[in-house]
C-alpha cells in the first residue's frame, strides 16, 4: 500500500498545474518516480534535501551531458540510490513535431523515470532520473533517433536562442540558424569538459532579450540594427484613431527623447542618430514601427549570476557585428575562439569569463582578443588617474616626435 | 553488457522541419503581431497569419502529459508545438477557427492559457528538493503555491507592464533571479559545518579556499582540513559546492529572501539587477503561506501605484526606494545596506532624498 503523503497532497490543490500530479502520473508505472514521491514528502516534513553531490557518470566519449545524482539515504529510498539527470540538446527555438515528443517519451519510458523538465534553464530537454546502467543505452537510442546530449560541467554549455525569424518580426538576424551553426561547430567544446569552468552563449534576436542572454551568458549575442526605425505612418494614424495615447505611452517613455508625435498629422518622427534602439516604441506599436534594415548583433561578454565575486550583466565588446550566414559567422567564431583561448589560459579554477576580465582588467582583455577600445564599451570613462602605460605607448610617440 | 556505442557529436536535429509551414513561408519576413486575448497571439507575415496558444506548465512534466500535448498538437496544429524559455508550451496553428476549441480542450484538462503581453509570466524556477543537493528551499512547491494565489494575473494582460517573477533554490541561482521584477531565492543563515575527516579524504583544500568570496576559509594543516571564520562567512554555500564535507543546509534556519526591481530587456531603461526587499522568510511547507501573502502584497502595491507602462523596477526608481519601503510597509534593516564587493556605489550621495513616515 502506498504511503500517505499529506504534504504533497496539499500541492495538488489549486488552479495552477501541479508538479505532484505529474510525478504521480509517472509513479503509476515507474518505481523510481514512486520513490521520489516518498522522498519528497519526507523533504517537506523535514525541510531538507535528500540528495547528495553528483558523482562522475556518463557515456562513452563524452565528459558531460549526464549529471550524477544519488540520494543521501539509499537504505530508505533504494529505488533512487542512483537517479541521474540526462541533458538532451534541444532544437533551435524549441520547435518540435508531435512525433519528436513521442520519440523522446518512448526512449525515456524505456530508460528512465518518465519525468522531464521542458526545459531546463540552460535550454536542454532534461530527463530527470535514471540509473547508471541505463545511461549508455539511453544515449544510444537517442543518437540513433537523431538526438544528442547537451553540456554540463566545465564546458561549453548548451547554447540557446529565442524564436527569432521563425515567429518574430523583431528578429535582427537568423537566431535559429546561428544557434544550429555554432552548436554543430563546437561539439567538442560542448561534450568534453576541458576548461576552468562553464562557458555560456545565449542568443536573442533583438534588444528585448527574451533569452536573458545579458544576465547569464559569458557571451551574449543581442540583435540590433544601425540605420533607421521603419515607420508606417498609415498604421500610426490607425493607432491614434483607435484611441492609443502615443504621446504619453510611446514618446513619454523614450529614453533619449528622440521620438516625436505630431497629433495633427498623426505622424511619428524619429531622430535615429540619437536613438539607442531600446525597442520601447516598437514594442508598443508593432504594426506601425519596425526594426531597421541594416541588421546584425551586439556582442556583450562577462554576464553571470552572483557566485563568486558578484553578478555581472554582460558588457559591450563589439557594438555591431553583421551576422553573416553566407560567411558561416566567421567573424563571431574568430572572436569567440580568441576569447575562449585567453580565458582558458588565464582563468583560475571556477573563474567565469566576467570575473577574469574584472581581475585582469578590460584593457588586457581587449588587447588579448585584438579589439580597439571605443566609447560604447563604457558608461563613462574612469574616475581615477591610476592607469597603465606600456612600452608601445612610448615607441609610438617617439616615432612621431622624432 | 553494452554491445554497441552509437555515433557521438551529431548535435541536435535541424529545426527547419519542426517549424509550422507558416513559419517557413514567413521566415524572417514577419510584419507584426497582436494579442487576441491573454494567452493567444497572432503573428502576421506576407504569407498569412500564425496563431499561438500559450499554456503555463510546472516545468516538471511526465511523459504521459507530453504525449497528451503531442496528441493535442496533432488534433489542432498539424503536430506543431514549441516551448518557451519560461517553461510554457505553445501550440502553433494556422486555422483561426480552431482556437476556441483548442483553448477549451486545454483548459478543460487543467492547462491554463495565458501569460502573454502585460501579464504575470510563468515563474522561472529550479529543481529544489525534487532533484538538487544544495537547495535551501523547494522550487516547484513554492512556485505552485504562489502561482495558485496569483493565478488571476496570469489570465489577464492589463497590468501596468509585464511581470516576470523568478525563483532559485540556492545562491547558485540557476534561475535568473538576479534580474527579475520579483524573485525569491533560497538562503542559508548559518556557516557550514566542517567534517575534518571527510574534507581530508575527499576534497581539494586549495579549491575550497579559492571558492570563498570573503576569504573566510583558512587551511587547518593539522587536520588536513579547513577552518571557517564565522565573522566573515555570509553563507553563500560555494564551498559546499566544491566540497561535500562542508554541509551548510539547516532545516530550522534556511529560508527565502525576496528581491525586486530587476529586468533584462533594454526597453526604456538598461538591464538592471534585482535588489533586496525581504532578507528572510522561513520555509513553511507545504503551502508557504507567508511567502505567498508577501508576493501578492508586493504585486498589488505595484498594480495600485505604478503608471501604465512602468515595469516593477522602473516604478520604484521613479518613486525612490525609500518611498517603496514606505508604500509596501517592508522593514528596512541592516541587511539591506550592501557590504559585499561593489557596495560603495549603492550608498546615497547628496541630500536629494524623500522623507518618509
Amino acid at each position: 500500500m502506498a504511503k500517505a503523503r499529506p504534504m504533497l497532497d496539499e500541492l495538488k490543490k489549486g488552479p495552477w498545474p501541479s508538479f505532484v500530479n505529474e510525478i504521480e502520473k509517472s509513479a503509476a508505472k515507474n518505481e523510481q518516480a514512486a520513490t521520489l514521491l516518498d522522498l519528497l514528502e519526507d523533504s517537506y516534513e523535514e525541510k531538507r534535501v535528500h540528495w547528495k553531490h553528483g558523482g562522475i557518470v556518463g557515456v562513452r566519449g563524452y565528459g558531460g551531458g549526464v549529471i550524477g545524482r544519488y540520494t543521501d539515504s539509499p537504505e530508505k529510498y533504494p529505488a533512487v540510490t542512483e537517479f541521474h539527470t540526462i541533458r538532451v540538446n534541444q532544437t533551435s527555438g524549441w520547435f518540435y513535431n508531435s512525433e519528436d515528443i513521442r520519440t523522446l517519451c518512448d526512449i525515456w519510458e524505456k530508460h528512465g523515470s518518465g519525468l522531464t523538465n521542458m526545459h531546463g534553464a540552460t535550454g536542454d530537454i532534461v530527463f530527470l532520473g535514471t540509473t547508471t546502467d541505463h545511461l549508455q543505452e539511453c544515449f544510444n537510442d537517442l543518437s540513433y533517433a537523431g538526438w544528442d546530449l547537451g553540456g554540463s560541467g566545465s564546458n561549453f554549455r548548451t547554447p540557446a536562442c529565442c524564436v527569432g525569424p521563425g515567429r518574430c518580426e523583431y528578429a535582427c538576424f537568423d537566431t535559429l540558424d546561428f544557434l544550429y551553426n555554432i552548436t554543430q561547430a563546437y561539439q567538442t567544446e560542448l561534450h568534453r569538459p576541458m576548461w576552468p569552468y562553464k562557458s555560456k552563449i545565449k542568443v536573442s534576436g533583438c534588444p528585448n532579450d527574451c533569452m536573458a542572454a545579458q544576465a547569464r551568458a559569458d557571451i551574449s549575442v543581442l540583435g540590433t540594427w544601425r540605420d533607421a526605425i521603419q515607420i508606417d505612418q498609415a498604421e500610426v494614424a490607425n493607432y491614434a484613431d483607435a484611441g492609443f495615447d502615443i504621446e504619453n505611452l510611446v514618446c513619454g517613455y523614450c529614453p533619449t527623447k528622440c521620438i516625436s508625435y505630431d497629433a495633427d498629422k498623426k505622424e511619428i518622427t524619429v531622430d535615429n542618430e540619437n536613438c539607442t534602439r531600446c525597442m520601447h516604441c516598437i514594442n508598443e506599436m508593432p504594426k506601425a514601427l519596425h526594426v531597421g534594415k541594416e541588421k546584425g548583433a551586439t556582442i556583450l561578454m562577462g554576464g553571470k549570476a552572483t557566485i563568486v565575486q558578484s553578478a555581472f550583466l554582460s558588457w559591450v565588446v563589439v557594438p555591431f557585428m553583421p551576422m553573416d550566414k553566407e560567411n558561416d559567422y566567421e567573424e563571431f567564431k574568430d572572436l569567440v575562439e580568441k576569447v575562449w583561448e585567453w580565458w582558458d589560459e588565464n582563468a583560475k579554477v571556477r573563474e567565469r569569463l566576467g570575473e577574469l576580465i574584472y581581475r585582469k582588467g578590460m584593457a588586457e582583455f581587449l588587447k588579448a582578443v585584438e579589439l580597439d577600445p571605443i566609447p560604447q564599451m563604457v558608461k563613462h570613462p574612469r574616475e581615477n588617474p591610476y592607469y597603465f602605460w606600456y612600452p608601445e605607448d612610448f615607441e609610438e610617440k617617439d616615432g612621431g616626435a622624432n | 553488457m553494452i554491445s554497441q556505442f552509437a555515433p557521438t557529436d551529431i548535435g541536435p536535429p535541424h529545426y527547419w522541419d519542426k517549424m509550422p509551414e507558416m513559419s517557413k513561408k514567413n521566415y524572417g519576413q514577419w510584419q507584426y503581431h497582436e494579442y487576441l486575448k491573454p494567452g493567444v497571439m497572432k503573428h502576421v507575415g506576407p504569407a498569412g497569419a500564425l496563431y499561438t496558444v500559450r499554456v503555463g506548465s510546472p516545468r516538471l512534466l511526465s511523459i504521459e502529459t507530453l504525449r497528451w500535448f503531442a496528441d493535442v498538437a496533432d488534433k489542432y496544429c498539424d503536430g506543431k508545438l514549441r516551448f518557451t524559455s519560461r517553461h510554457n508550451v505553445e501550440f502553433l496553428l494556422e486555422d483561426e477557427s480552431k482556437i476556441d476549441a483548442l483553448v477549451e480542450e486545454l483548459e478543460g484538462a487543467g492547462w491554463p492559457v495565458g501569460g502573454t503581453g502585460k501579464s504575470l509570466k510563468n515563474i522561472l524556477h529550479t529543481q529544489g528538493w525534487v532533484h538538487c543537493h544544495s537547495a535551501a528551499t523547494d522550487a516547484s512547491g513554492t512556485v505552485k503555491a504562489v502561482m495558485d494565489d496569483l493565478f488571476e494575473y496570469f489570465k489577464k494582460d492589463d497590468l501596468p507592464a509585464k511581470l516576470k517573477v523568478s525563483m532559485a533554490c540556492c545562491l547558485n541561482m540557476c534561475g535568473a533571479v538576479h534580474c527579475s521584477d520579483i524573485a525569491w531565492v533560497g538562503i542559508h543563515r548559518k556557516i557550514p559545518r566542517v567534517n575534518d575527516a571527510e574534507v581530508a579524504h575527499s576534497c581539494e583544500i586549495p579549491n575550497i579556499i579559492a571558492s570563498c568570496p570573503k576569504a573566510a576559509i583558512k587551511p587547518n594543516p593539522k587536520a588536513k582540513s579547513v577552518t571557517i571564520n564565522e565573522e566573515k562567512c555570509m553563507y553563500c554555500g560555494n564551498c559546499f559546492s566544491v566540497c561535500p564535507a562542508l554541509p551548510i543546509a539547516d532545516p530550522e534556519n534556511d529560508g527565502i529572501a525576496v528581491f525586486v526591481g530587476g529586468k533584462v530587456s533594454n526597453a526604456r531603461t538598461a538591464p538592471t539587477f534585482s535588489k533586496l526587499a525581504i532578507p528572510y522568510i522561513p520555509n513553511e511547507p507545504p503551502r508557504w503561506d507567508t511567502l505567498v501573502q508577501t508576493i501578492r502584497h508586493l504585486v498589488e502595491v505595484w498594480v495600485e501605484n505604478a503608471r501604465k507602462g512602468e515595469r516593477y523596477g522602473e516604478w520604484i526608481e521613479r518613486i525612490g526606494w525609500e518611498k517603496y519601503f514606505e508604500l509596501t510597509g517592508l522593514e528596512f534593516t541592516d541587511k539591506h545596506i550592501d557590504d559585499f564587493t561593489f557596495s560603495v556605489k549603492t550608498f546615497h550621495t547628496g541630500n536629494g532624498f524623500k522623507f518618509t513616515k
